[in-house]
């Protein structure tokens, strides 16, 4: 009977699942999931004909096997972790941003054209030019499905996912183009001088100080959703944007705000490859950072710390993966099988559990 | 199907309801109910809300199964497992929310789930000639063919009814058939149903417009709390027997707000005024259409009507959640209307949302959490933005002892607490505010007793220190034992206000129906 107005902004069941995923699964079900998945795995190599303890001693070698392994597998997982507690913040915030690949495509790109003009500057001036420069590209590139979302409800769903595209053509465009190395036949920019490239953390290897960046990332955004008004103001609008705005909180400044830092934080990642590890912005920057950080963002049960972990986990996999493929011959593809069962087995709880909660709306006549 | 004959009153009844009880846990929503369908005729079914008409329905069309009492099917003794066992014995639903899918076509829609059109490739074309023929014997004037997005809200009607007829059923039941409807659309739906009765078909029509079924019923059964209160012929009966049937004039409550009778001090400037607030909707439609009212410190100005007729629009332009398209709004004189939500919690405007569960808490959180929603930026809840777990902690240990939350503790979801005690954490949190304007709707829905008490209490005491109430409800019971004046709302404008003093419950459950005094 009653004409209740403003159906539309009530969050889909499937929203609230993914918000649950965050409080909702207790942690134990984490582990239990990797080791299913684990299983899984086995037997798959078994059905392949490998025996499948050699072949995940050889992953947990490829992954912690010698100090350049263990520097692959933190490497690996920098962007991860940058581009996933902005993801998970995003979730938090019941905003689904699934567009950090082409906020991370285009953070590189602006921070090798920075670091292009500001080659010959001290290094920390070039370094944070670089990073303050693809923070802004990221959130201008999440600012505009923000904004479309706020003002137009526009599913943010939706408009990343293309942003994405527009972005991904626009980066090739620019290194096919106007921003190409003339010295170089492949679609790419000058390699950057050394003032734009990071420092090595541990001598010998690989390894930059990106690392560090992503831990501090993620214990600040921890302390942000647990100690600040902000970060509960964060939570509430993601449990429920109607009650939020109904007790008065800003929900599109938060909207929007939350939007925009998961977009920096995704153009920081990409100035931590192309300053970290290419040293150059190449067309393929990213083996898909921005749709795995995802999938961390979920495992890591959308807080921050957790997917900092989950990012581990992952850069684990896939570095052991690789040497898991050469030494052994298993596919590679075969640990994502299991980096992917893993997250899904984690969201089939979660899920299960949301649908057996009880109906909100058995009082009452209507 | 049997196609009984009409105009035979002696005939037995096509469908009877005994005796018929259902429970939800401690609430009884049919109590007892009893009523009758005779061939080819329109029964109303007559209530205010929560008086069980719905659950009713839903026992007919096989949703519920009674706890008690027996139905009838000419008179031989039925159950209904589910819908299908309904629908087989020839009822059909027209729901109030139409069950359509808006991108199909007329004969697309009343093919799917239909056995007889073909499980995997439904002749559609079939359906859709047999549906002409059909629509035409009944003065329909629908195109199978025609897609139900383009169709008008009264034509979409339509095509409900037209499914169920071609699905064999003789009896019908629509559920608030006129609450999407304009006026135009409306005659013309009482016009067709009177038709279909003469062709044999029985229907039950359930509204709270005395008008309508004035209009177009043979008798109408009244609801009240669930019960059954009598079965009137129309041509026998009086509007004024019908309201006070309907509100239950013999159990009107006792005043036990003792100020009621007391005159609020009038300052020269009230509390809170509303000049002209009128809202329309994005189609174009006013669901508030120039409110006028004015409140002092101290008093509790009740808002009375049926559920659906603006309250909710109000409450909202009140709480600054929807911007009035006219009109404007002050507080002890000043114009607030352009501040938003934020604003007007800083000013003293203190809202309670009518859906506790949806618009009012964050069911996830705690019961700390959910009180320091409105007060969490600013000290001592927080200090430069950073919060302090323990002033929050603080804050809802003394509210939950001082408003009586039964729970285990402020960590507590409040999801798991009862509907009484997540109101009064909804209460709470405004009332601890010291407000100025209090705007609360439906208090109680879904309360328990002992709940319902404790609130009302804290309403009156907020009252006494000052505060200016709004309250909004739908139990008008509920209204007269708070508010010192009485303001009916139908259709988005207030019909009257009365002093408490001065109400007449015969006149004032007429203005409810839409009748002005």
């Amino acid at each position: 009977m009653s004409q209740t107005p403003a159906t539309s902004s009530k969050p889909a069941a499937w929203r609230t699942t993914v918000v649950r995923v965050t409080g909702g699964v207790e942690f134990w079900t984490i582990p239990v999931a990797i080791l299913l998945a684990f299983i899984v795995g086995g037997v798959l190599m078994v059905v392949a004909g490998v025996n499948p303890f050699d072949a995940y001693a050889a992953l947990v070698n490829g992954a912690f096997g010698t100090t350049q392994h263990v520097a692959d597998t933190l490497i690996e997982a920098t962007p991860l972790a940058l581009i996933g507690v902005g993801i998970a913040l995003c979730f938090r915030g019941g905003i689904f941003n699934v567009g950090a690949e082409g906020q991370f495509l285009l953070g590189g790109m602006a921070a090798a054209l920075v670091g292009q003009a500001l080659g010959t500057a001290p290094s920390i001036v070039t370094l944070l030019g670089m990073a303050i420069a693809a923070m802004i590209a990221g959130a201008a590139w999440a600012g505009i499905a923000a904004l479309l979302k706020v003002y137009l409800g526009a599913s943010e769903t939706l408009t990343t996912i293309m942003l994405t595209y527009v972005a991904t053509y626009l980066v090739s465009y620019l290194l096919n183009g106007p921003a190409k190395d003339p010295a170089s036949p492949l679609a790419q920019t000058a390699p950057l001088t050394s003032s734009g490239l990071l420092p090595a953390l541990l001598p010998g290897t690989t390894l930059h100080v990106g690392i560090i960046l992503a831990v501090v990332v993620a214990i600040a955004a921890h302390l942000f959703l647990r100690r600040r008004v902000g970060g509960f103001q964060l939570i509430a609008t993601g449990l429920n944007p109607v009650a939020a705005r109904s007790a008065g909180l800003p929900v599109r400044r938060i909207f929007i705000s939350v939007f925009l830092a998961s977009g920096a934080l995704a153009g920081l990642a990409g100035m931590v490859q192309v300053a970290g590890v290419q040293g150059k912005m190449i067309v393929n920057l990213s083996p898909g950072y921005g749709y795995t950080a995802i999938v961390v963002a979920l495992l890591g049960r959308s807080s921050p710390l957790g997917a900092l972990f989950a990012a581990l986990f992952f850069g684990a996999l896939s570095a052991g993966g690789a040497s898991m493929e050469t030494s052994v011959g298993v596919p590679a593809s075969l640990v994502t099988i299991v980096q992917y069962l893993t997250v899904l087995l984690v969201i089939a709880y979660t899920a299960f559990r949301t649908l057996r909660r009880p109906s909100r709306t058995a009082e009452g006549e209507e | 199907m049997t196609l009984s004959s009409t105009q035979n009153a002696a005939a037995e009844p096509i469908l009877r309801v005994q005796d018929s009880t259902v429970r939800f846990g401690s609430v009884v929503a049919n109590d007892r109910v009893s009523f009758d369908l005779k061939p080819g005729e329109i029964h109303a079914l007559l209530g205010e809300n929560g008086a069980g008409k719905t659950t009713l329905m839903r026992v007919l069309a096989g949703l519920l199964q009674p706890d008690e009492g027996t139905l009838f099917l000419s008179g031989t003794p039925t159950t209904f497992h589910s819908v299908a066992d309904s629908s087989a014995a020839g009822i059909g639903m027209v729901h109030q929310h139409f069950m359509l899918v808006k991108t199909m076509t007329v004969a697309e829609n009343v093919s799917l789930g239909l056995k007889s059109a073909g499980r995997f490739f439904p002749n559609i074309a079939r359906v859709g000639r047999e549906l002409r023929a059909l629509s035409e014997q009944h003065g329909l004037a629908l195109d199978p063919n025609a897609r139900v997005s383009d169709l008008s809200i009264g034509q979409q009607q339509r095509v409900e009814i037209l499914k169920t007829l071609y699905r064999g059923a003789n009896i019908l039941i629509l559920d608030e058939p006129t609450a999407v409807l304009t006026p135009g659309e409306t005659d013309s739906l009482l016009e067709l149903l009177r038709s279909l009765t003469e062709q044999g078909t029985s229907i039950i029509f359930i509204s709270h417009k005395l008008r309508e079924i004035r209009a177009i019923a043979d008798r109408v059964t009244v609801l009240r709390h669930g019960k059954s209160i009598s079965t009137f012929s129309l041509d026998q009966t009086d509007d004024a027997t019908l309201t006070s049937a309907m509100i239950g004039r013999d159990t009107a409550p006792a005043v036990y707000n003792a100020t009621a009778t007391v005159r609020p001090r009038l300052e020269a400037v009230p509390r809170l005024e509303l000049h002209g607030l009128s809202v329309t909707d994005r189609r174009g439609h006013t669901t508030l259409d120039s409110i006028s009212f004015s409140v002092q410190p101290g008093e509790i100005f009740g808002i009375a009507g049926v559920d659906g007729n603006g309250q909710s629009e109000l409450a909202d332009v009140l709480s600054g959640v929807r911007r009035a398209s006219a009109g404007s709004l002050e507080l002890d004189g000043t114009d607030i209307s352009s501040l938003g939500v934020a604003a007007r919690i800083t000013s003293g405007i203190a809202h309670v949302p009518e859906d506790r569960q949806s618009t009012g808490l964050i069911l996830d959180l705690s019961i700390a959490d959910n009180l320091a929603m409105e007060t969490v930026g600013i000290a001592p809840l927080s200090k430069r933005g950073t919060l302090d777990r323990a002033a929050v902690r603080e804050n809802a240990l003394r509210i939950i002892s001082e408003f009586d939350i039964r729970c285990s503790g402020p960590d507590q979801a409040v999801r798991e607490l009862s509907g009484g005690n997540q109101q009064k954490v909804l209460l709470a949190r405004a009332v601890t505010r010291s407000p100025r304007v209090l705007i609360v709707s439906q208090p109680t829905r879904g309360v328990d007793l002992g709940a319902v008490e404790n609130i009302h209490r804290q309403i009156l005491e907020l009252a006494a220190s000052g505060c200016a109430v709004v309250l909004i409800s739908t139990e008008l019971d509920e209204v007269l034992a708070l508010a010192s004046r009485v303001a009916v709302i139908y259709s988005g404008a207030l019909l009257a206000t009365y002093d408490r003093a001065d109400v007449d419950l015969g006149t004032i459950g007429m203005n409810m129906a839409g009748q002005a005094a």
